[in-house]
């Protein structure tokens, strides 16, 4: 950052006209990598309609092990974080800057009430024998549902399902952590003064990656959970 | 943004990102309380899913769609976003819409020859 002069509390880069076309660069930025964002995880999305379509059963008899009021809870979680990852831009831009400190502090917690709810939801599945493709262990799930009196497996490829499951709800769970570490990064500059109302393109660029967390969550939470 | 810019001069360029614009308060109050009831719609939806039967999926993702739209709009300031920007945001979920739709093209024309594709 040696080569950037402070304008009106904005550090702006040599290479760019002023602070007006930083922050648009930044932001086209931002944009950019967000479309790849929705078109990886549309790629899962994508995958999981094709299969859906070739197996329902197996979809319909593998969504019977998701819980949909953890679901609710975490959309209703992450819905809310959204809202304050906003407000904690809004209160930077009216140069509120301790509210703004303390809206990242509460996203950074719904993010993690959030990976909590997750950690329950996974660890009751492995304790019942169910992990992704191959490793599905067919034989404890069976144990486990005889136990509870229920009907075995019918399904010849429940791992695949379960494929589907983890690996999307588990790299949305990668991007939660990772916002969470992005928005600490930004809390800690925000307490440090390095934001002001002229200058917080890092914030921003950060809360629209977790808007994005949330958007994904928005169409996973119906789709696993609901629609199964 | 390639042609010269004179400070905040908006008369010739609609597409100018509004940057300074701040949201009032009470509109993201507004939007997250949207969002909510929003979410407590889809679970009510999805309760007597039995009786909307196949159109269950597309009201789910209907209601998603809504609320998908609030949160760019709004949470994302999509809304007062230069338009080259919304253009690049928007042509994320147009090609992903051509990967969806040509791969379920593919899908459903294949014939099944003695149980599998």
């Amino acid at each position: 950052m040696s080569t950037s002069k402070m304008i009106n509390g904005v550090p702006v880069q040599e290479h760019f006209r002023d602070a007006h076309h930083q922050f648009d660069t930044a932001k086209m930025g931002i944009w950019l990598f967000m479309v790849t964002e929705i078109l990886m995880f549309g790629g899962l999305f994508v995958g999981y309609a094709i299969f859906h379509l070739l197996y329902p059963e197996m979809f319909a008899e593998g969504a019977h092990f998701l819980d949909w009021k953890m679901g609710f809870i975490n959309t209703l979680v992450l819905i809310f974080s959204s809202l304050t990852m906003a407000l904690g831009i809004h209160f930077i831009q009216v140069n509120q800057i301790k509210k703004s400190v303390w809206c990242l502090a509460i996203t950074i917690v719904c993010g993690a009430i959030f990976m909590v709810i997750k950690y329950f939801e996974y660890t009751h599945k492995f304790h019942m024998g169910i992990f992704p493709g191959n490793l599905l262990d067919l034989a404890k799930l069976n144990e486990h549902l005889a136990h509870e009196g229920l009907p075995a497996i019918k399904s010849t490829n429940l791992g695949m399902y379960f494929g589907f499951y983890f690996c999307m709800s588990g790299l949305h769970g990668i991007h939660v952590l990772v916002g969470m570490g992005l928005i600490t990064w930004c809390l800690i500059r925000t307490v440090r003064g390095d934001f002001n109302p002229n200058y917080y393109t890092g914030i921003e660029g950060v809360g629209i990656f977790w808007h994005i967390v949330d958007l994904v969550w928005i169409f996973l939470f119906p789709l696993l959970y609901l629609v199964g | 943004m390639g042609h010269s810019h004179h400070g905040h001069d908006h008369s010739h360029k609609v597409s100018a990102p509004d940057e300074h614009h701040i949201t009032p308060l009470s509109v993201y109050l507004k939007v997250a309380g949207a969002l909510f009831a929003l979410t407590f719609l889809t679970v009510g939806a999805h309760a007597i899913h039995e009786i909307l039967g196949p159109a269950a999926s597309l009201v789910a993702f209907a209601i998603a769609g809504v609320k998908a739209f609030l949160v760019m709009a709004y949470f994302m300031h999509l809304k007062y976003e230069s338009i080259e920007n919304r253009v690049i945001f928007g042509l994320g979920f147009v090609f992903l819409l051509v990967l969806f739709g040509i791969s379920i093209t593919d899908i459903l024309s294949r014939h099944f020859i003695a149980g599998v594709l």
